[in-house]
């Protein structure tokens, strides 16, 4: 290298490398200074929040869902279970090329567009490394053997099992029991987040609704360490969670099986009781639901089907279905007659097949009238009105009552009011009453509204549970026993304490109840006595019963009639034909069962309710009778 | 003190064995503190790898490798280093261009070449070294300070290697080489004014720089700044370091406890973030041991630098000795927060065999600078 111009001087050069490099060096140490600096900062200062920080991340309170309490008929049989089901699950993180792999499970698993579609949601999701999103709920057997073979090459796919409630009945006891569904944020808001920490359902209808926090049982807690990738890698400890309550129903399920087939494809809805103890032996209301669907998932044109189809199956008719109760009502409105001294046992009207309110023209028909055959009964008694079905004598006799002692009688037999027990959903009908009609309708009470409520019609509704609740009040001749649906359960419930019974009716003497009962007997009973002497019912289900049955008809309006027009099915479409009702107790002495029949748009009320009720009763009856 | 005057303060006995060090030309100081350091970085590797013996080893076999160039490099005579110095760096720069012709992918940088008959291996490493010696040797026989011609030839010579490095894209390894480079600028005793405007016209380039720079870079210094903007993304290493060093204390979850590397939270806990380890399972007391550690070499070092007899060797020892030290600071002061996140390992601690032989070697070199006395 050439000298360029200027000389070098070795010293100098030195002495200012030297100083550079003290300078460098005391920079070095400001360096050294600002990070021991940083480090008493993260490491002194902000021990605390770190540590913490550092716990956190390992430490996690993992909550335990605790089983659902499981629920059993009155014979042990197991209406609703938990049973495993399987998820596969991905961890995106370490499956590698995440199409090729779905690709690759959708030859071994059955993957929808829909499971992909809410899949590819959840994975766009925030959240921890390594966390497994699930595919596909719901795995088969063979599906999960299929995987388990080919586990080798899946990296990152995993089965994860949890125990979700399972309903062995399916459909037939879907209303009865009810059923637990995902539960929603709604939920969320209302229910208690700590013990629901780790639950997936919640009882949402009947049963399940309202023994839910029984049902339900405790979160358990276990503290585990868990690495970054959210692998457990030791169980700190463990607080178990508390299973729920074991609930027994006074629910029968091989009665609840023989209603269901007595409806057979017919819509309608089926309540029987015991009325010593007002258990409900039968609750049907068909068409049911498979309420397992609820919890295994649908495809959301399944649930749309299940949600617009015109026979509403998730419409639960029993407990919710608010219908007229037509002829079934008149034997209250008879007990009420005689209660409130507007009539006798003895009493009798001259029937001719119409009724008028004085200085009015319009003509009550009865139910037998047809054009050119006025349907009269000729004379009759109360006795023979309740088995005849007399319409013209309940016109007469409730135009005779005042509207706020009747309405404050029959209130006595539960109508207008939910009086079940355990069943929070049902609807509390509608009694009818001034107070009522000025409010809802702006219209005053008329004479006419008295008349129409004598045959169960107008503006009164009940549901079949209201009907059968009435039914087992009969067959208890006036002892009110609140219907209920659990029997008993392992231990005392979590749910208040269960109120009183109602009271008893008043005002009807035990001999007033026994004639009742007769007239009702021969309902079923009277028979071969020729033209318009037996009882309504006999013809369909009176002839061969080995017990004795109290019951009554009714056959419920669903499209007004014109005055002078005649109701011709024919002319209906299936949905305006007449509803049919049947109410019953047996043995009429000693009643074991009290039960109620409808049928939607069936007709009449004998020929079509009836023979499903002779049906459950038989099925509950015969098996007593033979035992004996 | 000389290292005749360090031998001689010695008791007799070790003053013979250290001068039987002094005759293969190692710094027995040095030495000393280099494998105190290895032995620290060894110990907590232990920990961090779980137990994972076999790599533990190929760490060991790598360190005694790089022990050995240290002790080879030691052996070459200044005059070697200066003679050789351009062609090396001559070299390095035919294969930083030929990385990015044909150079081997990787994580969306090219940074590797993988000739027939040689192991895969990074030129820009090499460049680690070869560009202090280099601009040490431009400068030797220039008049210091350097004037500005002179200086905007250095600049240039630093500048090559640096932008094709730059866009490989490698930021943190071209801003290393080019600071080695700086090094030796700034000793060469360049005034301050010069260097305080050069910071300024970085400075006022810096938004220029951002405009320039990916997705991910931008990023990361983002991520400096917020690390909770994107907890689980670009912000994880910084939360779950802090948080490391930070809940080891003053005296450390103890060795072999940290929960923050052992339950995977800590990312790259082996590699570059394994002071994070050091500060979980130690605590501040292991940070600040260390530090003494690198600080002490550091300080010998440089005035082992000051002791050199020409401008070449006081040029080279200062600047390799400066730029370790920039590497110590960096990577701690990524992993605590400081700085944003670049590919910096701790020096000689960090799993990885590439950086421990260029360090090694760079330190050879010093010795081999210092006992030298002639050229």
């Amino acid at each position: 290298m050439a000298e360029t111009g200027h000389l070098k001087d070795p010293e100098a050069e030195r002495r200012r490398f030297t100083a550079r490099a003290i300078t460098l060096f005391l920079l070095a140490l400001l360096g050294i200074f600002v990070l021991v600096g940083r480090m008493i900062q993260l490491q002194v200062v902000d021990y605390q929040k770190y540590s913490t920080r550092s716990d956190d991340n390992r430490i996690q309170m993992q909550p335990l869902a605790p089983p659902r309490g499981l629920i059993f008929d009155r014979h042990g049989e197991l209406l609703a279970d938990n049973r495993p089901v399987f998820t596969l699950e991905l961890v995106s993180e370490q499956v590698g090329d995440l199409e090729r792999v779905v690709e690759d499970l959708s030859s071994l698993v059955a993957i929808t567009e829909r499971d992909m579609e809410a899949f590819r949601k959840r994975i766009e999701r925030p959240r921890r490394p390594f966390e497994p999103v699930p595919l596909k709920y719901v795995l088969t057997e063979e599906e999960i053997a299929s995987l388990a073979l080919n586990r080798f090459r899946l990296p990152g796919v995993v089965v994860e099992a949890q125990l979700v409630r399972h309903y062995p009945y399916g459909e037939s006891v879907a209303h009865a029991v009810g059923s637990v569904r995902r539960v929603s944020e709604e939920d969320l808001e209302r229910l208690d987040p700590v013990n629901y920490s780790a639950t997936q359902f919640v009882g949402k209808l009947a049963v399940e609704r309202f023994y839910e926090r029984s049902l339900h049982g405790e979160v358990g807690y276990q503290q585990v360490e868990i690495d970054a990738r959210g692998r457990v890698r030791e169980v700190l400890a463990v607080q178990p969670a508390v299973a729920g309550q074991n609930l027994t129903l006074e629910l029968d399920a091989r009665l609840q099986l023989a209603a269901q087939r007595a409806l057979g494809e017919r819509r309608g809805a089926v309540v029987a009781i015991e009325p010593s103890t007002g258990g409900i032996l039968a609750l049907v209301s068909h068409p049911g639901y498979d309420p397992n669907l609820f919890v295994t998932g649908m495809t959301s044109d399944e649930y749309r089907a299940l949600t617009t189809a015109r026979e509403k199956p998730l419409f639960n008719r029993a407990l919710n279905g608010r219908y007229a109760p037509g002829s079934t009502f008149k034997p209250v409105v008879g007990l009420a007659g005689i209660a409130l001294g507007v009539t006798t046992w003895e009493r009798t009207i001259h029937d001719t097949g119409a009724f008028r309110l004085p200085g009015q023209r319009r003509a009550y028909r009865d139910w037998s009238w047809k054009k050119g055959n006025s349907g009269g009964q000729g004379i009759v008694n109360l006795h023979r009105a309740i088995y005849r079905s007399s319409n013209t004598y309940f016109f007469d006799l409730a135009s005779r009552m005042n509207i706020n002692d009747f309405t404050g009688f029959v209130a006595q037999f539960g109508y207008g009011s939910n009086t079940a027990l355990d069943l929070a959903d049902a609807s509390a009908g509608l009694l009818p009453t001034p107070t009522w009609k000025r409010g809802a309708k702006g219209e005053p009470w008329y004479p006419g509204d008295n008349v129409n409520m004598g045959i169960g019609q107008g503006d009164l509704l009940v549901t079949p549970l209201q009907l059968a609740t009435a039914a087992s009040i009969i067959a208890n001749r006036g002892v009110f026993k609140r219907p209920r649906m659990l029997l008993s359960s392992d231990r005392p419930l979590l749910e208040s304490d269960p109120p009183p019974d109602p009271p008893d009716v008043t005002g009807v003497g035990p001999e007033d109840w026994e004639r009742m009962v007769d007239a009702m007997e021969d309902v079923v009973h009277r028979g071969n006595l020729g033209y318009q002497q037996s009882g309504t019912a006999w013809a369909y289900i009176g002839q061969n019963a080995p017990y004795r049955i109290a019951g009554k008809s009714g056959t419920s309006q669903v499209v007004g009639i014109a005055q002078g027009e005649e109701y011709d099915e024919k002319l209906l479409g299936e949905y305006q034909r007449k509803h049919a009702w049947f109410i019953a107790f047996a043995p009429a002495d000693a009643p074991r069962i009290a039960l109620a029949v409808l049928v939607e748009n069936g007709g009449g009320g004998s020929s079509v309710a009836a023979p499903v009720a002779r049906e459950v009763l038989d099925a509950y009856l015969l098996p007593q009778v033979a035992a004996r | 003190m000389n290292n005749r005057d360090f031998v001689r303060s010695l008791p007799k006995g070790q003053g013979l064995y250290i001068r039987q060090l002094n005759l293969i030309h190692l710094d027995p100081l040095m030495v000393f503190v280099l494998l105190a350091i290895m032995a620290f970085g060894l110990v907590v590797l232990f920990s961090a790898l779980e137990g994972n013996i076999e790599v533990f080893r190929g760490q060991v076999l790598r360190l005694a490798g790089a022990i050995a160039v240290l002790v080879l490099a030691a052996q070459l005579e200044p005059r070697f280093y200066l003679r050789w110095s351009p062609v090396v760096y001559a070299l390095g720069i035919v294969l930083l261009g030929a990385v990015l012709v044909v150079g081997v992918s990787a994580k969306g940088a090219t940074r590797w070449l993988d000739l027939p008959g040689l192991p895969r291996f990074q030129p820009s490493e090499a460049m680690k070294i070869a560009v202090p010696l280099v601009v040490a040797w431009y400068l030797n026989d220039r008049p210091l300070p350097p004037r500005l011609t002179h200086l905007l030839v250095a600049l240039a010579i630093i500048a090559v290697p640096a932008v094709l490095i730059a866009i490989q894209p490698d930021l943190g390894t071209a801003i290393l080489v080019a600071g080695a480079g700086l090094a030796v600028i700034v000793l060469s005793g360049v005034y301050w004014r010069w260097i305080l405007l050069a910071l300024a016209a970085a400075a006022a380039a810096a938004p220029a720089l951002w405009m320039n720079m990916r997705e991910y870079q931008k990023d990361r210094v983002l991520t400096l700044f917020d690390a909770e903007r994107d907890p689980l993304g670009a912000g994880w290493n910084i939360i779950q370091s802090t948080t490391a060093i930070g809940s080891g204390g003053v005296f450390g979850k103890g060795l072999f406890q940290g929960t923050q590397s052992h339950l995977e939270f800590l990312p790259e806990s082996q590699t570059d973030f394994i002071i994070a380890v050091v500060a979980e399972e130690l605590g501040l007391v292991g940070v600040v041991f260390l530090l003494v550690l690198y600080l002490v070499l550091l300080a010998r070092a440089l005035y082992m630098a000051t002791e050199a007899r020409h401008t070449f060797g006081r040029l080279v020892v200062g600047s390799l000795a400066l730029t370790f030290f920039v590497y110590v600071f960096v990577n701690i002061a990524m992993v605590s927060g400081l700085l944003p996140v670049v590919g910096v390992p701790l020096p000689l601690v960090s799993y990885g065999g590439t950086a421990a032989i260029t360090l090694m070697a760079s330190f050879g070199i010093m010795m081999s600078i210092h006992t030298h006395r002639g050229w």
